[in-house]
């Protein structure tokens, strides 16, 4: 089972520049959860601060009931093994080939026989889809093999959270599909509590539970996927509708005059039969052969009964 | 590296912080003996030959000098000892030290710097690895190490080459020079040329580790932390030394 994590009233600044402040919010164990925002507004920063490499101005955080802000460096190796993070590039030791990458956890932290780190490895690359590359150094591969390689490695341990920093940039829409929906299978399987730090609209829509917004130096809002889906605040719409009418501007924000100027003009311009009822993108299910939780049996339950209301509006829209 | 007097203040700080965590870490268990061997391999094959080759030139250039001196002031008979004494002292644990701060520093610092960029270093930090404990300390012993042997081989080439110089080309007496090495010489400066290489060797391994596993701003950035790699452990490096021979001459009764 995951852990939770709370976060309250986290700061972090560098010099004079603050990158944003009083972040309060719970990530539920087990479930996934997604933290959107504008490139530049320091959510690979808040992922580096979960996991204890940057340390915060203010505020805590909350993991199985330690402060990972106030540890020592000592306890701190303790609690990171807590975690599995993807970073942006995979992070692969580049004088390792990708079997002794994913061995290293392992070799490094548990007195494993070679034959069970083998077999514990090959099951992990079987999972991310690279059996065959075990000899391939990561300077050799595409930066799709090595984002998998890196999430195979963070998975050796067990984690009981899994951090991604941008799983999908860098990547084909098609392997950006089949990365979301390893993810979602992955949460089912092992049941540990998610954290994507993304800015791909498409992934944040589909995959996750929760949403968090971050803009202007803040969190603008945390919640359930459809909290945050149908919510009504300009900035939260703008940005999952990936729109240039807003507050985000190219240079992070615009005045309000001019926002209010634009938002009425699209507000004139929209097509009079959309607004009111909002857009639910479907959510991703696990692949059918996975033996689903009672979680993710309930959250089917609750998309299919979703598709039946929303055939039978359409229906009714026609007749 | 910023301009600003307290820049320069936390630089040194973070940078004697770290030197005290490779300190502390020393002791824990479990030693990696893999990558120690590894990098004491890697770093005596990188500096090796090249000290070899400096280290005869700089043995005759000695020579000549002295040799030329000593002819002067007709005392022929103590060239040999002022050229053993020389080398002993003072040229080998400098040659030694430039030698590991440039060939081995510098290599230590691209590594690190490297992984660092790429976020290698991170990703070990998040798998629970202290990276002091499993790259830094590893290659400080092993650099310590090779600059111990080093020395001893710098002694040796320089010795030898300061006596071809003078027996063969200035018509120095064989049997005068080898006669006097020890009239002036003793074997506490052998030691503590020894100790002054020790040291030299960690000073340089921890410069270099340091300002590699501080690199940031992409490969330039990797490219600048190796400059100052150099420097920083240069300017250390003549001032431990000046520090050291005080003591050394204040503690250790000299002959003569």
């Amino acid at each position: 089972m995951g852990v939770e994590i709370c976060v309250e009233g986290l700061t972090k600044s560098f010099g004079h520049q603050v990158i944003w402040q009083d972040v309060s919010l719970t990530l539920p164990a087990g479930e996934v959860s997604v933290m959107l925002g504008p490139s530049g507004t320091g959510k690979s920063v808040f992922l580096k601060t979960l996991v204890g490499l940057l340390k915060p101005e203010r505020g805590s955080i909350r993991i199985a009931g330690q402060d990972i802000t106030a540890l020592r460096e000592h306890d701190l190796y303790e609690v990171r093994k807590l975690f599995g993070v993807l970073f942006q590039d995979g992070a692969l030791f580049g004088s390792m080939n990708l079997y002794d990458n994913i061995a290293f956890p392992l070799r490094e932290h548990t007195r494993k026989p070679e034959s069970e780190i083998r077999r514990i490895v090959l099951e992990k690359m079987d999972m991310v889809g690279l059996i065959g590359a075990e000899d391939k150094l990561p300077g050799e591969i595409s930066g799709g093999m090595r984002k998998r390689a890196g999430l195979a490695r963070a998975l050796v341990l067990d984690p009981e959270i899994i951090l991604f920093d941008e799983p999908d940039s860098g990547l084909d829409p098609v392997r950006v599909a089949y990365l979301n929906q390893l993810i979602v299978d992955l949460n089912a399987q092992i049941d540990a509590t998610f954290l994507i730090v993304t800015h791909d609209i498409a992934s944040a829509r589909q995959v996750p539970d929760n949403i968090g917004l971050l803009f202007r130096r803040e969190l603008v809002m945390f919640g359930p996927r459809e909290q945050l889906l149908t919510s009504e605040e300009p900035v939260v719409r703008q940005f999952l509708n990936g729109r240039m009418q807003g507050p985000i501007g190219m240079a992070e924000e615009k005045d309000a005059a001019q926002v209010e100027q634009e938002l009425a003009q699209l507000g004139e311009a929209e097509d009079p039969a959309a607004p009111g009822i909002p857009d639910l993108t479907p959510r991703l299910l696990p692949t059918k052969g996975i033996e689903r939780p009672p979680r993710w049996e309930a959250i089917a339950e609750r998309e299919s009964l979703r598709q039946v209301r929303a055939s039978a509006r359409g229906k009714a829209g026609h007749a | 590296m910023s301009l600003s007097p307290t820049g320069a203040l936390r630089q040194s700080g973070s940078l004697f912080a770290m030197g005290l965590d490779v300190l502390r870490t020393i002791p824990k268990r479990p030693f990696q003996l893999r990558e120690f061997i590894q990098q004491a391999w890697f770093v005596a094959s990188v500096t090796i030959l090249p000290t070899a080759l400096v280290s005869i030139p700089f043995g005759a250039v000695i020579a000549l000098q002295i040799g030329s001196l000593t002819r002067q002031l007709g005392a022929q008979s103590f060239s040999g000892a002022a050229s053993v004494l020389a080398v002993l002292r003072e040229a080998s644990p400098i040659v030694t030290a430039l030698l590991i701060a440039g060939a081995g520093g510098t290599a230590i610092c691209a590594d690190l710097g490297a992984r660092k960029i790429r976020e290698e270093i991170d990703a070990m930090q998040v798998l629970g690895i202290d990276p002091i404990h499993r790259l830094v300390v590893p290659r400080v012993l092993a650099t310590m190490l090779v600059a111990v042997l080093l020395n001893g081989l710098v002694s040796v080439v320089g010795v030898a080459g300061g006596y071809f110089f003078n027996v063969v080309l200035q018509n120095g007496t064989p049997g005068a020079y080898l006669a006097s090495f020890t009239t002036l010489a003793q074997l506490s400066d052998l030691w503590a040329a020894e100790l002054k290489a020790l040291v030299f060797g960690a000073i340089a391994a921890i410069v270099a580790s340091y300002k590699g596993l501080t690199a940031k701003g992409g490969p330039k950035g990797v490219g600048d932390a190796v400059n100052q790699s150099v420097v920083i452990t240069f300017m250390l490096l003549f001032v431990t030394n000046f520090v050291m021979t005080a003591v050394y001459f204040q503690i250790v009764p000299q002959r003569g």
